[in-house]
C-alpha cells in the first residue's frame, strides 16, 4: 500500500494554525458555516447499522457527532462508531462523557481514537446515571468536562499524559466542548464557556433552542467577553416531532428549554410533524444570521432523515456542499457492504427529489 | 420516545427535602463572613507550623481530621475529599454534586435551580455562583480547578493546606536575600 492511498482516508495535509487534520476544522477555519449532525446509535453489533445511519447525512453535514451512552442509555461505544465511520470516510466528531470512564479508559480512548482517524473530540461530563435504563450503575465522573478538556489538551500539546508520562505521538485532534446557554445560572453561563475556552475548548456546541431571545442575550454577554472570536460557537436545533413530543420532553429531559409559544404552535398546526420542521428550519436561520455564531449542531433523534431536507431548505450552506464519502481503497470490503446498504435501503441520495416527494405528501 | 427517559421527582435517589438542605444553604449566604473565619483559622494554623511539625503532620492527621470532619459536616455537609475548595466555590462544597463536577454547573440544572438528579436539592453550582458574589475573592470560581486527586481522599484539608503555605513561605524566605 503506498503512502498516498493511506491518505486517502479522513485525513487532510496538516496546515499551519490548526491542531487537527480534519474537515471541520478547516470549513471553521475557513470562516463558513459549518453544520454538523447527531447519529442515533444503534443497539446493535452490525456495522452495517452504523454505515446506514451515517449515510443520511451524507453530503449536508460537516461532522457527524458519534454520542457516548447519549442520556446515560446504552448503545453501542462512540470510539467503536467513530472507528466505522473513519473507516468509510467520514469525519465524525467523538463525544466522550465522564460518566463511564474514569482517568485512564479516556486517555487510551484518546489514543486508540486519534490512531483510528478521529480529528474532532467533543468533552462532556454526562448525563447522571438515573436518567437511563441502568440507573443502578456505578456514576464514575472521574474528571470534570473542564479538567476533561485539559487532560486531552495537555496530551496533544505538551505529548504527556496526565501523570507526565510522554505520548511518543500525540494525538492531532480539535478540542469542543458542550454549553446550555438555556439553564440557570444565566449570568454564570458565559464565564462558563471562558473558563471552558481556558481549559482548551476550540469549538462549542449548544444544548437545543427553540428560544432566539434567551440565545441572543447569551451571545450578547458572550460578544461582550470577547469569547466568540475565540472559539467557534455550533448552536443546537432540531425538529420536534408533535406537541405532545416537545411536552414530555420538556417535562422529563433536563437542560431542555422548550417556551410555551412554540407547543402553541406546534398545537394550532394541521400538520405537528411539519409544523415542528419548520420551526427548525427558522430556528436555524436566525441562528445563521445571529453575531459570532460559527455554525449549527442538527439533532434530528429518530427523525435524522430530515436533517438534509432541513440544510437544504433553511439555505444556510449558501451552495456549499460538503465532503461527500468516498470509498476508502483501505477498506474496500467495508465500501462494498456500505454501498450495498444504501441500494437496499433506498434513501434519498438527492435531497432536492426527498424535498419534492415530502411536499407531495402533504 | 424510550421508556428509559428521565423520570423526575420520585425517581430521587435519596428520599429528602429541601429542609435537609438548611445549613449548607445557611453556608452559603453567609460566605462572606466565613470566609473571614477561615481566613483566620488558616492564619493561626499557619503560625502553629512549628507544632506541626515537632508533633509530625501525619500524627495531628487523625484528631485534625476528627474535628475538620465534624465542623465541614455540619456546616458544608463536606465529604472529605481532603482538598478543599470551598473559598473558591462561593462556600458550596462541590463535592455535594452528583457528577463531582468541580469546575460550574452541568446543563440539566433545572428552571427553578434544581439538581437534575435530585430534583429536591438545589444546585450545588447554582448555590455556589451566587455564594461567591458575597465573597472578597468571589472571582476565585473563574479558576479551572485541576481534577480530584482520590487518593487524598478522607485525609485532611487543612493540615495539607497548611504544610503548603508553609513551604511556600520557606521557599519565598530562601528566595528573597538572593533576589
Amino acid at each position: 500500500m503506498t503512502a498516498a492511498a493511506h491518505d486517502h482516508g479522513a485525513q487532510l495535509p496538516p496546515l499551519p494554525g490548526h491542531t487537527s487534520r480534519g474537515r471541520l476544522e478547516r470549513v471553521l477555519r475557513a470562516g463558513e458555516f459549518a453544520v454538523t449532525a447527531e447519529l442515533n446509535p444503534p443497539d446493535s453489533a452490525d456495522p452495517n447499522e452504523v454505515f446506514e445511519r451515517g449515510a443520511v447525512f451524507d453530503g449536508w453535514v460537516d461532522g457527524i457527532n458519534a454520542t457516548d451512552g447519549s442520556g446515560a442509555n446504552c448503545h453501542m461505544s462512540s470510539v467503536g462508531i467513530c472507528a466505522l465511520l473513519t473507516r468509510v470516510g467520514y469525519s465524525p466528531v467523538m463525544q466522550i462523557s465522564c460518566r463511564d470512564h474514569n482517568r485512564i479508559a479516556i486517555q487510551g480512548n484518546v489514543l486508540g481514537a486519534a490512531a483510528m482517524g478521529v480529528n474532532n473530540i467533543l468533552c462532556l461530563t454526562g448525563d447522571g446515571v438515573q436518567a437511563g435504563d441502568q440507573p443502578g450503575a456505578k456514576p464514575v465522573f472521574d474528571l470534570d468536562s473542564m479538567s476533561l478538556l485539559r487532560t486531552i489538551r495537555q496530551m496533544r500539546d505538551e505529548g504527556r499524559f496526565l501523570s507526565g508520562r510522554k505520548i511518543t505521538s500525540p494525538p492531532q485532534v480539535f478540542l469542543g466542548a458542550a454549553i446550555n446557554p438555556f439553564a440557570p445560572p444565566y449570568d454564570f453561563r458565559p464565564h462558563r464557556l471562558a473558563k471552558k475556552i481556558e481549559a482548551g475548548a476550540q469549538f462549542v456546541q449548544s444544548q437545543y433552542c427553540f428560544d432566539i431571545v434567551m440565545l441572543e442575550r447569551y451571545m450578547e454577554m458572550v460578544r461582550d467577553m470577547g469569547l466568540d472570536e475565540q472559539c467557534f460557537i455550533l448552536i443546537g436545533v432540531g425538529p420536534l416531532a408533535s406537541a405532545r413530543a416537545a411536552k414530555w420532553i420538556r417535562a422529563n429531559v433536563p437542560g431542555i428549554h422548550i417556551p410555551d409559544a412554540v407547543i402553541e404552535r406546534l398545537e394550532g398546526a394541521a400538520d405537528q410533524k411539519l409544523e415542528g420542521k419548520k420551526i427548525c428550519i427558522e430556528m436555524l436561520q436566525q441562528v445563521h444570521e445571529m453575531k459570532g455564531v460559527s455554525g449549527a449542531h442538527v439533532m434530528a433523534y429518530r427523525q435524522e432523515e430530515l436533517v438534509a431536507e432541513i440544510v437544504h431548505e433553511s439555505g444556510v450552506l449558501k451552495g456549499r456542499r460538503p465532503w461527500k464519502r468516498e470509498n476508502n481503497p483501505d477498506f474496500e470490503a467495508v465500501s462494498g457492504a456500505f454501498e450495498s446498504v444504501k441500494e437496499q435501503i433506498r434513501h434519498p441520495v438527492d435531497p432536492a427529489e426527498a424535498v419534492a416527494a415530502v411536499s407531495e405528501e402533504h | 420516545m424510550p421508556r428509559s427517559a428521565y423520570q423526575p421527582a420520585s425517581r430521587s435517589p435519596v428520599t429528602r427535602s429541601r429542609a435537609f438542605y438548611s445549613v449548607r444553604l445557611w453556608s452559603v449566604r453567609h460566605s462572606r463572613g466565613l470566609e473571614r473565619i477561615y481566613k483566620l483559622l488558616a492564619g493561626i494554623f499557619l503560625k502553629l507550623h512549628p507544632f506541626w511539625t515537632f508533633v509530625g503532620y501525619k500524627r495531628a492527621e487523625k484528631p485534625v481530621v476528627l474535628v475538620e470532619k465534624a465542623v465541614k459536616s455540619f456546616l458544608f455537609d463536606c465529604r472529605m475529599c481532603g482538598q478543599c475548595a470551598l473559598s473558591d466555590t462561593g462556600m458550596s462544597c462541590p463535592m455535594n454534586c452528583p457528577k463531582s463536577l468541580r469546575n460550574g454547573p452541568c446543563g440539566g440544572v433545572r428552571a427553578n435551580g434544581n439538581c437534575e438528579v435530585e430534583p429536591d436539592m438545589p444546585c450545588v453550582w447554582v448555590e455556589a455562583w451566587k455564594g461567591s458574589r458575597h465573597m472578597r475573592a468571589g472571582d476565585n470560581i473563574l479558576k479551572v480547578q485541576p481534577p480530584v486527586d482520590h487518593s487524598w481522599r478522607g485525609s485532611s484539608a487543612w493540615l495539607r493546606a497548611t504544610a503548603e503555605a508553609a513551604e511556600e513561605k520557606a521557599a519565598a524566605k530562601e528566595g528573597a536575600p538572593t533576589s
